[in-house]
This record gives structure tokens, C-alpha cells and sequence, in this order.
């Protein structure tokens, strides 16, 4: 069952700890409870986006460096 | 070189400062606005606005090409850069220059000569401004290390030479701890960054921050006497005054007219600061590094000086010498600033973008409110946390403290967490009203309690 998971708070949505860096996770990936799925940057302060629940990510609604407020459907899990 | 419409190369709080001092010199304003800043402050206040770009600043107000593009379109013929974004970028500077606009600031060759810490400090040995002790680059071994260490007097920090942003640092007090250090932190240094090479400074545990503002037309330079902003976070600046109160007369004064000798030997251009630590034990005072751009503290300098600062940048700009002459420049009272940043200090200073929803802004004899806010106006979260700043004057410190104090109490921001909670309990702070302050002093005071917000003011008004 698909479930979409929403940003947190609001700020930059990032996929990688830095630039050049690989993603935390891609399409397709198994995700565990406490995976780290992206960082959102809020006033130059980084908060990781960490899983609350696993499955198998399935899409991203934003792209790396997209602005994102709190509530916007950030990723989908399949369980 | 006439100036006529200004681009604001900036956001905030500054872009609504320098708005201001563009009208009273009676001068047309162009504010950069991102697609996030559309509704800001500053945007309302300019007569026109240019889009730079998406919300993301690297995108937008970091994007050289784009924010020159923008001063172009909208027939602008100067740039104000503010501070912070690409305030101290020399390449920004002269691209803005080889466009055809006048940068209001340093020549781009002043920026990048000052942004080198290196040759900075060699700027600053040449005009005999004293900078920490150290050693010329690498220690080669212990015993040289020994020899050097006993030259510069100790404690000293051991620093690796490929290290950098705090790591690799050690601290030795004396020749005993020295020889156990160096060897250990070559060693690391060489684990951890493949290069074991070390140089000594001066280690000043107890430093105060001190920096100096001066103006400048490229010729000949004033300076604007001191401010101290000890109190830092994170290595940010939490509440700033002016003057430096544990400054001696004379102390003041070699410290000033040695700010004066750097700007004039590098033909500095604009307003600029530089940063010192004072050590007040011994009196001492070093060179740190010159900020090449207006700062975030600029007001508590015009507050005690009656020079509006960010108007005499844009004078020198478009061509005109220095007004001011020293004698001019007389120091009058005490000037604190208490930043008011969206972040939450019983939450660990999380940061809380968010919608005002009811503003009272502090007035009154001696108060000042450089802000970025009305009510309605919701909070960005893509960029700094400063929401504005309260300055209050007054005749001397103590009184400008109690008065600061009732600046607070008259302060209302609803919507969002505010740091005006630990302004108030800075106020009221013993050490604070003392003055007896270091530049860790903050942290450790943070760490040691958990912040008290005082209901209503504690300081007994001086009589």
C-alpha cells in the first residue's frame, strides 16, 4: 500500500549530506524505520528527514534543492 | 560618477536599511527579490523590484550573473551589496564594476586582499598593527617548537597546518605539556588530514572581541571608535555595544588610530570593520581579520557617533571625499544591540520560521528597531534567522542596559519564538551588567543553566 510521507517542516529539501555526495536513498530502495532519507535546511540549520517507516521508496515529489513547506508531500513509501 | 537608482543586492532587515538612506539622499531604490521574497519588507519599501531568481539562495541572491543581470534590467547604475550573500566577493565587486555600475564598497582588489587572512596579516604587520604571535609556517620539530613557544609566550595552541574550521587545535600551557602535545598532534594531524606539518600561535583563553569601524575614500580614513561583541554563539554575534567599556582611554586610542594606519595603507574605500581580540588581562590587543562591508552591528556605532554610516558608503560611492574628519567624530554615550532572531532559546535555538501575527515595536527616547517585520508577513525559512535588531542609547552603559531592558518589555512578535526572551535574561545578568565578558562566556553560560526569562525588568533604575 502506498503511503506519501510530508515534510516535516519547511525550508530546502536535499537528497545528499553534500554536494557531490551520493543520495541518502533512490527510487526503488528498501527503506528501514530510522533510514535517513534527505536533510531540510531551515535558516542555514540542517534537519535529516528520518524515516518513521519502511518500505520501498517509490517516488519524490521534489527534487534535490527544492523548496519545501511543512505538509508537502516530500516521498512515497510501498509497505 | 553620479549614482541615481541603487539595486539591492541584498534582503532582510539591511535592504531596508540601506532603502532609507537611498530616499534621504533623495536617490531611487531597485530591491533583488527571490521568488520567496516577494512580499518582504524591503520589496514594499523600494520604488521597483528585479528578480533574481527562486528561493534558494545559491540560486538567487549567490547568483552573481543573475543579480548584475537584474541591476542592469532595471536601469540601476550602482550596486549596494549589504551585508553577508556577496558582500565580501571580490569577483562579484568587479563584475558589477566591468558592468558598468558603481559598487558601494571596498575596490574589488581590497576585498580580495583582505579576504586573504594570510595577507591580511602581513597588511597589518606592515603598518604596525600587532597580530596574535605565532611562528612564520611549520615548526619543524620539538625542539624548535620549544624555542619558538618560549618566544611567544605561552599558553599556546598548536595548530595543524592542513587543519582548518576549528580542528586539529591543541592547547599547551606550558613547555612540560608542550613536549607530550606536539609530538600526539602531529601525529593526528597526519592521520587525519595526511599532512603532520604544526605551527604555534598565541592562545588567548580569555579574549574579548573588539573591532574598530572605519570609513574610508581610498585616500584618507577615519575610524568610528569600537565596538564589542563578545557575546557570541556559535560563533555568532548575539548583542553588540558601543564603546568597548574595558577599554582605558588609552588603550582606545592605540587601538583606533591602528585601524586607521591598515585602512589608509590598503586605500581602503567604503565602510569596513577590524576585528581584534583584546586580551584584558594584559592589555594587549591583536589584529584578527578586516570585514571589507557594512555589518549586521553598524547601528550601535551610528548611535554613538550621530553618523549615519550606510548613507556616507553611498556618498564615498559615487565620488565624494570623506566628509568627517577625526576630530569630528566624537563619542557619546553607550549603544547596545540585541539581536531578535526567529529561533527558539528554550528549544535549543531551533530555528522557527513562521507568520507574525501581531507586532509591537519598542520606541522611546534612545531606541532604535532596524527590523524586517510587520505584522502579517510570514517568516521565510530559506534564509538567516535575523529578524531585526533593537539598539538602545543612553548616557552610559548601565543606563543603556535598563534601557534596552524596557525596549524588551515593550517588544511583541506573536506568531514565532523569538531570542528576545534570552535578551531579557542577558539584561539581567549579573556578569552582563558587570561587563565581565569573554567570548565563550555565552556557551558556557547556556550550558550551566537553563535559560530564566525574567517576568518584568530587574535592574533598578540608576538613580
Amino acid at each position: 500500500m502506498a503511503k506519501t510521507i510530508q515534510a516535516p517542516l519547511p525550508g530546502t529539501f536535499y537528497r545528499s549530506a553534500a554536494p557531490g555526495e551520493p543520495a541518502f536513498k533512490s527510487l526503488g530502495d528498501v527503506v528501514a524505520v530510522g533510514d535517513t532519507i534527505g536533510l531540510i535546511e531551515v535558516m542555514k540549520s540542517f534537519t535529516p528527514v528520518i524515516a518513521e517507516e519502511a518500505g520501498t521508496l517509490t517516488a519524490f515529489h521534489v527534487e534535490n534543492e527544492d523548496a519545501v513547506m511543512a505538509g508537502q508531500p516530500l516521498y512515497d513509501l510501498d509497505a | 560618477m553620479g549614482i541615481s537608482t541603487i539595486f539591492i543586492a541584498n534582503r532582510g532587515e539591511i535592504a531596508v536599511r540601506i532603502i532609507r538612506a537611498a530616499r534621504e539622499l533623495g536617490l531611487r531604490t531597485v530591491q533583488a527579490v527571490s521568488v520567496a521574497d516577494g512580499d518582504m519588507l524591503a520589496a514594499r519599501l523600494a520604488d521597483a523590484v528585479g528578480p533574481v531568481g527562486p528561493a534558494h539562495a545559491t540560486k538567487s541572491y549567490l547568483n552573481k550573473e543573475a543579480v548584475v543581470r537584474a541591476a542592469l534590467e532595471t536601469g540601476c547604475d550602482a550596486v549596494h551589496p549589504g551585508y553577508g550573500f556577496l558582500s565580501e566577493n571580490a569577483d562579484f565587486a568587479q563584475m558589477v564594476e566591468e558592468s558598468g555600475l558603481v559598487f558601494i564598497g571596498p575596490k574589488p582588489e581590497t576585498i580580495r586582499q583582505m579576504g586573504d587572512k594570510a595577507r591580511a596579516r602581513q597588511e597589518a604587520q606592515a603598518a604596525g598593527v600587532p597580530t596574535v604571535p605565532g611562528t612564520d609556517g611549520v615548526v619543524a620539530d620539538l625542539e624548535t617548537a620549544k624555542s619558538e613557544a618560549a618566544r611567544i609566550g605561552y599558553p599556546v595552541m598548536i595548530k595543524a597546518a592542513a587543519g582548518g574550521g576549528g580542528r586539529g587545535i591543541r592547547v599547551a600551557r606550558d613547555e612540560a605539556e608542550l613536549s607530550v602535545e606536539f609530538p600526539q598532534a602531529s601525529g593526528e594531524a597526519r592521520a587525519a588530514f595526511g599532512d603532520g606539518g604544526l605551527y604555534l600561535e598565541r592562545f588567548i583563553g580569555r579574549a574579548r572581541h573588539i573591532e574598530v569601524q572605519v570609513l574610508g575614500d581610498g585616500e584618507r580614513a577615519v575610524h568610528l571608535f569600537e565596538r564589542e561583541c563578545s557575546l557570541q554563539r556559535r560563533r555568532q554575534k548575539v548583542w553588540e555595544e558601543a564603546p568597548a567599556a574595558c577599554l582605558t582611554r588609552e588603550q582606545r586610542a592605540a587601538l583606533c588610530s591602528s585601524a586607521v594606519r591598515l585602512a589608509e595603507r590598503v586605500g581602503y574605500r567604503g565602510a569596513g570593520t577590524l576585528e581584534y581580540l583584546f586580551d584584558d588581562t594584559t592589555g594587549e590587543f591583536f589584529f584578527i581579520e578586516m570585514n571589507t562591508r557594512i555589518q549586521v552591528e553598524h547601528p550601535v556605532t551610528e548611535m554613538v557617533t550621530g553618523v549615519d554610516l550606510v548613507r556616507a558608503m553611498i556618498r564615498i560611492a559615487r565620488g565624494e571625499p570623506l566628509a568627517l574628519s577625526q576630530e569630528d567624530i566624537v563619542l557619546k554615550g553607550h549603544a547596545i544591540e540585541a539581536r531578535i532572531c526567529a529561533e527558539d532559546p528554550a528549544a535549543d535555538f531551533r530555528p522557527s520560521p513562521g507568520t507574525v501575527s501581531a507586532l509591537a515595536v519598542p520606541g522611546g527616547f534612545g531606541v532604535r528597531f532596524d527590523t524586517l517585520l510587520y505584522a502579517g508577513y510570514t517568516v521565510p525559512p530559506f534564509y538567516d534567522s535575523l529578524l531585526g535588531k533593537l539598539i538602545a542609547h543612553d548616557e552610559n552603559r548601565t543606563a543603556a542596559i535598563v534601557r534596552l531592558d524596557r525596549a524588551l518589555g515593550e517588544l511583541t512578535i506573536e506568531g514565532l519564538p523569538t531570542t528576545a526572551p534570552l535578551h531579557r535574561a542577558l539584561a539581567a545578568n549579573q556578569a552582563v551588567q558587570a561587563g565581565t565578558l569573554h567570548t565563550r562566556w555565552l556557551e558556557e553560560w547556556l550550558s550551566s543553566a537553563p535559560l530564566a526569562v525574567p517576568a518584568s525588568p530587574i535592574i533598578a533604575t540608576p538613580a
